[in-house]
């Protein structure tokens, strides 16, 4: 992990009209962040050991199980997954060489995409089918690889529309303001409190256009926290966020762990993955190919010639993962 | 003969609060819920005030019912037609439901002036005087004057005829009235969620909204809104004429929109008075010029006649529109900075 002195400049170099972030993405993010990890026991810890590391194995307490689970585009089979079954309250990687399949599997898992075959079930209960818009409430929220700030609405606007089963939602109540008045205070009270944590009070009312890339990256998960979620997806959420941020996002996904929220993301940076994730997923090809704990993936050699020897630019003696890698 | 800017002046300010800017006043404010807060795309909005319009015209002339009743099925036919419309195409993406509704609007129009419906909406002739029971309570009614003059000074700014102050009354004060439901709907948290859906669909099914389900009642509600305006139209004219009802009123629409600023509430009513004050205004004094003693230069260049004015006022208000759209593309009420804004 990084030091604090070396991200405090790199903010501050980013950024150097926002002192506040500076402070607060380091106190609350990669400090706090860091302070968590020292200080508290990893909750689940010793989890996995009885764990075995091949793919589709059981663990003791599954929040997610997708079978057989297959989705083809025309000729081109873009995911065939035989098992994956996700501990629940762990933060589990899902990796893999680009074009391995990882967006095109997070959309089945989420229902943003519907699979040819197979099965998804969530706590036990099958979400096959199941809309997309339903699983928030049962649950599950996902963020995007591509962030999806809603650009011309606030910062807590974009907040409150997180949360889940509001009166005021519904048009037949929306101008009844008596009716959705007091569960709007308490939603924004939960909206301050969130904001606050993730260190972007002072930016409420700015448009989320105006943040910065890392800062959407945040907000995103902010407000996906405002749903209550038991399992959170997490779509690269590091990708293009500068290198001090990084720790912040990583030191807010493992407080997520720490209160027994359920963390599964897709990731390409090796490093993060291995430093923060209990358990890792490792996806070629559209097919899991090995799981493990960190320790474990990064000494199969199943994974090393599938994907790690192609970081270094087509180490791999096998050339079709050389080309799927540029 | 010189100019006279007394009737210019006057149909500035009359035509600028008249029935056509209170008409498409409210047909913009159920496109501004379709398109500035929902971000729907909706090119066949003429065919929403159609609905209205034929709804009341053919319960009287047709049915033979009450004017009170046909203003029921004025609201309840623009409402088939947005789930008609909505309900295959709102789970797909944006532009399905542009051309859906353009090639709607453009069917019922040349299905109602269809021969074979002459018994029912009197095909291409239309209908006519079937809202004498709208006048019978018109406050405004007195014998001997036609018409109202206000004109403090000596110059005359309003003159209205006593039928048009009277659905000028009623139209204006349900304009207000919709504007109010705009406001208050787009400050609770379904106009926030409504918001959402134009920003980012994917994002606001993420979060758990129902976004089909919020488009569909923005579909029908901007619809009614527009079916309302219709209903306005024909029964200030006594007549539905299926030829009123052209894709160009949609893009009218459109135009004033973008006038007043997408997606502010008030805009509507704004960018609807500024575009009717003005080309008023402008072919009066277009008029007023083809019977004025010009350079012969002149005269032979511009060329105007009673016939060539009217479509020459269009490519004056195009070219103010272009000028529009480089020095103020956010409209009178939109926010420059705020349209600037997107998702990197």
């Amino acid at each position: 992990m990084k030091t604090g002195d070396p991200s405090e400049k790199d903010v501050a170099i980013e950024d150097p009209n926002a002192p506040e972030v500076v402070l607060g993405a380091t106190a609350g993010g990669g400090g706090a962040g860091a302070a968590a990890q020292e200080d508290i026991p990893n909750p689940i810890a010793g989890t996995f050991d009885g764990v075995d590391p091949t793919p589709g194995s059981p663990k003791p307490d599954e929040i997610l199980v997708a079978k057989n689970v297959v989705r083809r585009f025309g000729g081109l089979t873009a995911v065939d997954v035989d098992e994956v079954r996700i501990q629940r309250g762990a933060i589990t990687a899902l990796i893999g060489p680009n074009g391995a399949g990882k967006t095109t599997f997070f959309n089945l898992l989420t229902g943003f995409d519907d699979p040819d075959e197979g099965d998804v079930s969530l706590n036990g209960n099958s979400i096959n089918g199941v809309a997309s818009h339903k699983l928030a409430a049962r649950g599950m929220v996902r963020t995007f690889q591509l962030t999806k700030s809603l650009a011309k609405m606030s910062v807590m606007d974009n907040m409150l529309l997180g949360a889940g089963d509001q009166r005021g939602e519904k048009l037949s109540f929306s101008l009844l303001r008596g009716s959705w008045r007091k569960q709007e205070s308490e939603v924004r009270a939960r909206a301050e409190e969130l904001l606050e944590r993730f260190s972007m009070t002072h930016m409420a009312d700015e448009y989320a256009a105006t943040l910065s890339g890392g800062q959407r990256k945040l907000l995103e998960m902010a407000r996906a926290l405002m749903a209550k979620p038991s399992l959170i997806l997490l779509d690269e959420p590091m990708a293009g966020v500068n290198p001090a941020l990084v720790q912040s996002l990583l030191g807010h996904v493992e407080a997520l762990r720490d209160e027994g929220v359920s963390v599964l993301f897709v990731e390409h940076d090796m490093d993060v993955i291995m430093g923060i994730s209990d358990w890792i997923v490792v996806l070629a090809e559209g097919s899991v190919i090995a799981e493990g704990t960190p320790d474990q993936v990064s000494s199969n050699p199943r994974v090393i010639d599938a994907y790690l020897g192609t970081e270094d630019g087509g180490a791999s003696s096998d050339g079709r993962q050389g080309r799927d890698s540029e | 003969m010189g100019i006279d800017w007394g009737i210019i002046i006057q149909q500035f300010f009359s035509q600028g609060v008249g029935i056509n800017a209170m008409v498409f006043a409210m047909a913009a404010i159920g496109l501004n819920i379709h398109f500035g807060y929902t971000g729907l795309l909706n090119f066949g909005h003429v065919g929403f005030m159609a609905a209205g319009a034929y709804g009341v015209g053919m319960t009287v002339f047709w049915l033979d019912q009450s004017l009170w009743l046909g203003v029921l099925v004025g609201l309840l036919l623009p409402t088939i037609m947005a789930l008609i419309l909505g309900i295959p195409t709102l789970r797909l993406r944006a532009d399905y439901l542009g051309i859906t509704t353009i090639a709607a609007s453009e069917a019922l129009r040349i299905f109602v002036r269809w021969r074979g419906n002459q018994e029912r909406t009197g095909s291409s002739g239309g209908i006519n005087d079937f809202a004498d029971e709208f006048f019978e309570f018109n406050i405004f009614t007195r014998p001997g004057t036609e018409t109202y003059d206000f004109a403090p000074g000596g110059l005359t700014i309003f003159q209205f005829r006593a039928n048009d102050l009277w659905v000028l009354l009623i139209g204006w004060t349900l304009v207000a009235f919709f504007l109010l439901l705009t406001w208050q709907l787009m400050r609770s948290p379904w106009g926030r969620a409504l918001k959402s859906i134009r920003e980012d669909e994917d994002a606001a099914r993420a979060l758990g909204k129902n976004a089909y389900a919020y488009k569909l009642q923005a579909l029908v509600l901007g619809g009614v809104i527009g079916g309302v305006a219709g209903m306005l139209q024909v029964i200030s004219r006594q007549a539905v004429q299926p030829d009123t009802f052209n894709p160009v009123i949609t893009f009218l629409i459109w135009t004033i929109l973008i006038i007043g600023g997408v997606g502010k509430v008030a805009s509507p009513v704004a960018g609807s008075m500024i575009y009717w004050a003005l080309i008023s205004g402008l072919i009066t004094f277009m008029r007023e010029l083809i019977g004025t003693d010009l350079s012969d230069e002149l005269e032979t260049f511009l060329n105007l006649s009673v016939l060539n004015v009217d479509q020459l006022r269009f490519v004056i208000f195009g070219g103010a529109l272009m000028l529009l759209m480089w020095f103020r593309p956010q409209g009178v009420f939109g926010n420059r900075e705020e349209m600037a804004l997107e998702d990197r």
